[in-house]
C-alpha cells in the first residue's frame, strides 16, 4: 500500500499557477525519486509536504488516510521530514543536543548521559558511530553535518524522508556513504523522496521516479524502464514557443572579454566574449554559479583571478562603481531587494548611477531634463505607469524590471548583464522584456543574460554557455542550441558517458 | 475607489496633514490657556529656546534617512558648547575673528566625532545605535573630565564673549528675531535645498530606503552614510554653541537627553527609523510640536514628571495617526 499519496495538488502565488494537477504516490521502503527542471514545481510541492505552504487544491493521504497538514508541527507529527540544502541545525549544540531538540524543552533538567546514549544508537543505526554525540555539530564536515540532520528526523519516528538535492555539497566518497545511509533506511522500512538534477544518481539508488513539468505531474515510472535520454526527454518534451520576437541586425566588434575569470570558493575558468548587438546567454542548474560569474565582472564580488576588457582595453574592476564607469550594467536577479528603489518614484529609480548626464554643476539636479530624459525612457520601453512619479513598488513585476534597467540606458551603458530577467513575471510581461532586450542588443548594446529557463535561452540567444558546479561545461549555438543539449551539459550527462 | 479621487474626503486630509493639524490645535490651546502666548515676545522667545533642538533634529534626520541612528548628539553638543567657552578667554586675540576660530574649530570637532561614527557604521559596519552608543559615553566623558564636572564661566566683559552672548540673547534690529532663530532658519533652508535639489540628498534618502540597490547601482553608499554622520556631528557641535550663547555658559551637563527629542522631532514629522523617508519641513513641525507641548505645560504649571508622560503619550499618538494614513493610502 502507498505510504505517501499526493493527489491533483494545485497551488497558486498571487494569482499564478505553481502547481496544477501536480501529485505522485510512494511505497513504504521505496526510494522515490522526484524529478523535473527548475521551475517545474517540486519543490512547491514538497514545502506543501512540509507544511511550509498550504495547498489550494487536491488531497495528501498518509498511509490511506486524508490527513491535512497546515503547519511544520502537523507535518512532523504525521512522521515527514524534510531534509533541504541548508540545514537547520544549530551549530553551537552539540550532536546529541541536535538530534534530540526537541526533548531538549521537556522537563526542568537535560540528562545528557541518557541523550548522548540515544544519539549513540541512532548513529550506529546509520553505520556512522564514529561520530561523537559530544561534539559541536558546526565543527563537523557537511556530509556530518548531513547524517545528524537524518538522525534528528529518525529521532521523531519519520517515515517518510523527504532529501532535496542531498548529494550537491558531497564528495563522490560522501555521496557513496549517503546512499548507503539511504538504503538501509529504505530497507527498515522508511518512505524515502528523492530530489537531484543528476540523472545517474536516479539510476543507481531509485526505484521509481515521478517527473513534474510546469506544476503538473508528467508520470511515474519504474526507473528500470527509463534509460537517460528517455527521462530527459520527459522533462522538456514541449515545442518552443513562437513568443520570441525577431531580433534584426548583425553582431559587431567584440564589446566584453572575460578570460579565466575565477570568484570565490566556487567559480573558476570562466573565459567567453560578446560583441555589440549579441545576447549571449548563460545555462546551467540554480548553484552552478552563474549569478557569482556576473557578480564578479560587476565588481559586487571579488575577482580572484582573471582579466576584463572591454571594447579590448583591459579594466581592473574592483567596485560596481568601476563597473559602470567601464560600461557595465547589472539587472539583478532579486529586483525587489536590489535592483529597484520600490519606494521612490520611477524618476528617482532612473536617475540612480554614477553616470548622470543630466546634473548640473555640483551635483545640482536639472528636474526638467530629468524628466525630460525619464519620459522618454518611458515611452521607449512602453512602460506602463501612471507617471514618472509613480513608486517603483506600485508597478507590476514586468514594469519593475523595466524600471531597473532604465538607469543603465541613462548611463549609456554598452554592456548589460541580467541576471534571471523574467523570473517571477507573467507570460505577457516576459514579452515585454524580450521586446527590451532585443532594442537593446538592436542599438549595439552586448547582453549577457542568465536564466533558469531553457526556452528562453533557446529563443532569445546567439549563443549560450551553460555552466555546472563553477566551471564552463560547454557553449551551444545554431543547431546545436536545444534543450537537450543544455541539459545534457548542465547535468553532465556528456561526462558519465 | 467609491469617491472621485480628485475629491480627496476630509479623513484622508485630515491623515496626510496630520501633523500640522496637530501643530495648529496645540497653537490654539496654548492661546486660550494664556492670553501671553500670542504675544511677539513669548514666540520669539520659545522660538529661541527651540534653536539648538532644531540643528539636533536636523542632523538627526540625514543620520535617519540613510537608516541609522544617532545616539551620541547630545554629548557632541556639550563638547561643542563646553569647547567654545573654554576657548574663548584662552585665545590670545579678541573679537569675531576669534569667535569665528572658536566656532569653527567646536564644529570641527563635532564633525570628527561624527565621522568616527560614520567610518565605525558605514566602515566597520558597526549597528549605528552601538557605535553612537558608545561615542555618546566617550564624549560626556570627555565633556565632564575637560571641565572637572563644573560649568565652564567665562569673563562676560571679554569682547568675544559679548558677541557670543549678544548673538544669544538678542535679535535682530526692528523686527526682534532673535538671531539664533534665523541661523536656524538659513540652516533650514539650506538643507531643505541639499535634500531636494543635489544629488547627494536624493541618493542619501535612496541609500537608506535600499542600501544594496544603491551599492549594486555603482554608488557609494557608504559614503553617504559616512558623511550624514559627519554632518550630524557638525550640527550638534554647533547647537551647543548656541546654548552656551544663550545661556552664557559651557556645562558638561549640555544636551542629556537631546537625542531622545531630536528623535522624538523626526518621528512625529513622519521619518522612517528604517530610512529612506522623511523631510526637513516635516521634521521642524515636529521640533515645533514638542516645543508647543511643553510650552502648554509649563503654561498650565504641570510639573516637570508628568511632562514627561504627556510627552510620550503624544508622541505616541502622533506615530499611531501616521500607521493610520499609511494603510488609509495603502487602501486608495
Amino acid at each position: 500500500m502507498d505510504r505517501l499519496d499526493m493527489r491533483q495538488i494545485s497551488k497558486e502565488f498571487g494569482g499564478i499557477a505553481a502547481l496544477s494537477g501536480a501529485g505522485f504516490s510512494a511505497r513504504a521502503g521505496e526510494v522515490h525519486a522526484l524529478m523535473g527542471e527548475n521551475g517545474a514545481g517540486k519543490s512547491t510541492l514538497m514545502k506543501i509536504l512540509a507544511g511550509a505552504y498550504t495547498h489550494d487544491g487536491g488531497e495528501i493521504r498518509i498511509g490511506g488516510e486524508p490527513v491535512s497538514i497546515s503547519n511544520p508541527q502537523d507535518a512532523i507529527r504525521k512522521g515527514i521530514s524534510i531534509i533541504y540544502q541548508e540545514f537547520s541545525l544549530a551549530s553551537d549544540l552539540t550532536v546529541a543536543e541536535n538530534i534530540l531538540i526537541e526533548t531538549l524543552g521537556h522537563g526542568l533538567f537535560v540528562d545528557r548521559r541518557a541523550m548522548d546514549a540515544r544519539a549513540t544508537e541512532l548513529l550506529t543505526r546509520m553505520g556512522f558511530d564514529d561520530i561523537d554525540p559530544g561534539e559541536i555539530a558546526g565543527g563537523l564536515t557537511i556530509a556530518r553535518q548531513q547524517v545528524v540532520e537524518i538522525c534528528k528526523a529518525l529521532s521523531r519516528d519519520c517515515s517518510i524522508l523527504v532529501l532535496d538535492e542531498p548529494t550537491a555539497v558531497l564528495t563522490t566518497h560522501e555521496t557513496e556513504k549517503l546512499f548507503d545511509l539511504v538504503r538501509r533506511l529504505r530497507d527498515q522500512g522508511v518512505c524515502i523522496v528523492y530530489i537531484s538534477h543528476r540523472l545517474d544518481e536516479i539510476f543507481s539508488l531509485c526505484d521509481r521516479v515521478t517527473v513534474l513539468k510546469d506544476g503538473a505531474t508528467v508520470g511515474t515510472w519504474e526507473t528500470a524502464a527509463l534509460d537517460h535520454k528517455s527521462l530527459v526527454n520527459l522533462m522538456i518534451g514541449r515545442e518552443l514557443k513562437d513568443f520570441f520576437p525577431e531580433r534584426h541586425g548583425t553582431p559587431g566588434e567584440v564589446a566584453l572579454e572575460v578570460e579565466a575569470l575565477a570568484a570565490g570558493t566556487l567559480v573558476s575558468d570562466i573565459s567567453f566574449s560578446v560583441r555589440r548587438g549579441e545576447v549571449l546567454g548563460i545555462g546551467g542548474l540554480v548553484g552552478a554559479g552563474r549569478t557569482e560569474v556576473l557578480r564578479a565582472i560587476f565588481g559586487a564580488d571579488p575577482l580572484s583571478h582573471g582579466e576584463i576588457r572591454i571594447d579590448g582595453k583591459r579594466h581592473v574592476i574592483r567596485s560596481p562603481g568601476n563597473a559602470v564607469r567601464a560600461g557595465i550594467g547589472l539587472v539583478p536577479e532579486d529586483r525587489k531587494q536590489q535592483g529597484c528603489l520600490l519606494h521612490m518614484p520611477i524618476l528617482n529609480n532612473a536617475m540612480l548611477t554614477p553616470v548622470n548626464p543630466h546634473l548640473g554643476f555640483l551635483g545640482l539636479i536639472r528636474e526638467a531634463r530629468e524628466r525630460g530624459a525619464t519620459e522618454a525612457l518611458r515611452s521607449r520601453l512602453n512602460l506602463k505607469a501612471a507617471s514618472i512619479d509613480a513608486e517603483a513598488g506600485t508597478l507590476s513585476g514586468g514594469n519593475q524590471q523595466k524600471v531597473a534597467i532604465m538607469k543603465w540606458l541613462v548611463s549609456g551603458c554598452e554592456v548589460l548583464l541580467l541576471d534571471e530577467p523574467t523570473r517571477g513575471v507573467d507570460v505577457g510581461a516576459k514579452v515585454e522584456i524580450y521586446r527590451v532586450i532585443n532594442e537593446l542588443a538592436a542599438n549595439g548594446a552586448a547582453v549577457v543574460m542568465v536564466s533558469s529557463e531553457m526556452l528562453e535561452l533557446i529563443g532569445m540567444c546567439d549563443r549560450v554557455i551553460v555552466m555546472r558546479a563553477g566551471r564552463l561545461a560547454g557553449e551551444l549555438s545554431g543547431a546545436q542550441l536545444t534543450e537537450e543539449g543544455i541539459i545534457e551539459l548542465a547535468m553532465g550527462r556528456k561526462h558519465v558517458h | 475607489m467609491s469617491t472621485n479621487p480628485k475629491a480627496p474626503s476630509l479623513v484622508s486630509i485630515l491623515v496626510t496633514y496630520n501633523i500640522y493639524f496637530m501643530l495648529a490645535a496645540l497653537a490654539i490651546i496654548s492661546t486660550l490657556l494664556s492670553e501671553h502666548f500670542l504675544t511677539l515676545q513669548n514666540l520669539f522667545n520659545l522660538l529661541r529656546q527651540l534653536a539648538p533642538l532644531a540643528l539636533v533634529s536636523i542632523g538627526m534626520l540625514l543620520v535617519i534617512l540613510t537608516g541609522g541612528i544617532d545616539l551620541s548628539v547630545g554629548s557632541v553638543a556639550a563638547i561643542g558648547g563646553m569647547g567654545v567657552a573654554m576657548a574663548m578667554p584662552a585665545l590670545p586675540f579678541d573679537g569675531a575673528t576669534a569667535l569665528f576660530v572658536c566656532i569653527f574649530g567646536a564644529v570641527l570637532f563635532g564633525a570628527l566625532l561624527g565621522a568616527i561614527n560614520g567610518v565605525l557604521v558605514a566602515g566597520f559596519g558597526m549597528a549605528s545605535f552601538v557605535a553612537t552608543l558608545a561615542m555618546m559615553t566617550m564624549a560626556r566623558g570627555l565633556a565632564y573630565m575637560l571641565s572637572n564636572g563644573q560649568p565652564v564661566r567665562f569673563p562676560r566683559d571679554l569682547p568675544t564673549a559679548q558677541i557670543l552672548t549678544g548673538f544669544g540673547s538678542k535679535g535682530v534690529p526692528g523686527i526682534g528675531l532673535p538671531w539664533p532663530v534665523l541661523a536656524v532658519l538659513v540652516i533650514i533652508a539650506l538643507f531643505i535645498f541639499l535634500l531636494r535639489r543635489t544629488n547627494w540628498g536624493r541618493l542619501t534618502v535612496a541609500t537608506g530606503s535600499n542600501e544594496d540597490a544603491v551599492r549594486l547601482a555603482g554608488l557609494p553608499a557608504w559614503r553617504y552614510k559616512f558623511l550624514a554622520f559627519t554632518l550630524c556631528g557638525a550640527l550638534s557641535a554647533l547647537a551647543g554653541i548656541f546654548v552656551t550663547a544663550r545661556t552664557a555658559v559651557g556645562t558638561p551637563v549640555t544636551g542629556i537627553g537631546l537625542e531622545l527629542d531630536a528623535i522624538a522631532a523626526c518621528v512625529i514629522g513622519g521619518a522612517l527609523l528604517s530610512g529612506g523617508r522623511g523631510t526637513v519641513t516635516n521634521t521642524m513641525i515636529g521640533v515645533l510640536i514638542l516645543g508647543l507641548i511643553g510650552n502648554i505645560m509649563n503654561l498650565m504649571s504641570v510639573p516637570a514628571y508628568p511632562q514627561q508622560i504627556i510627552k510620550g503619550v503624544i508622541i505616541i499618538l502622533a506615530v499611531l495617526m501616521q500607521g493610520i494614513g499609511a494603510r488609509t493610502k495603502r487602501r486608495v
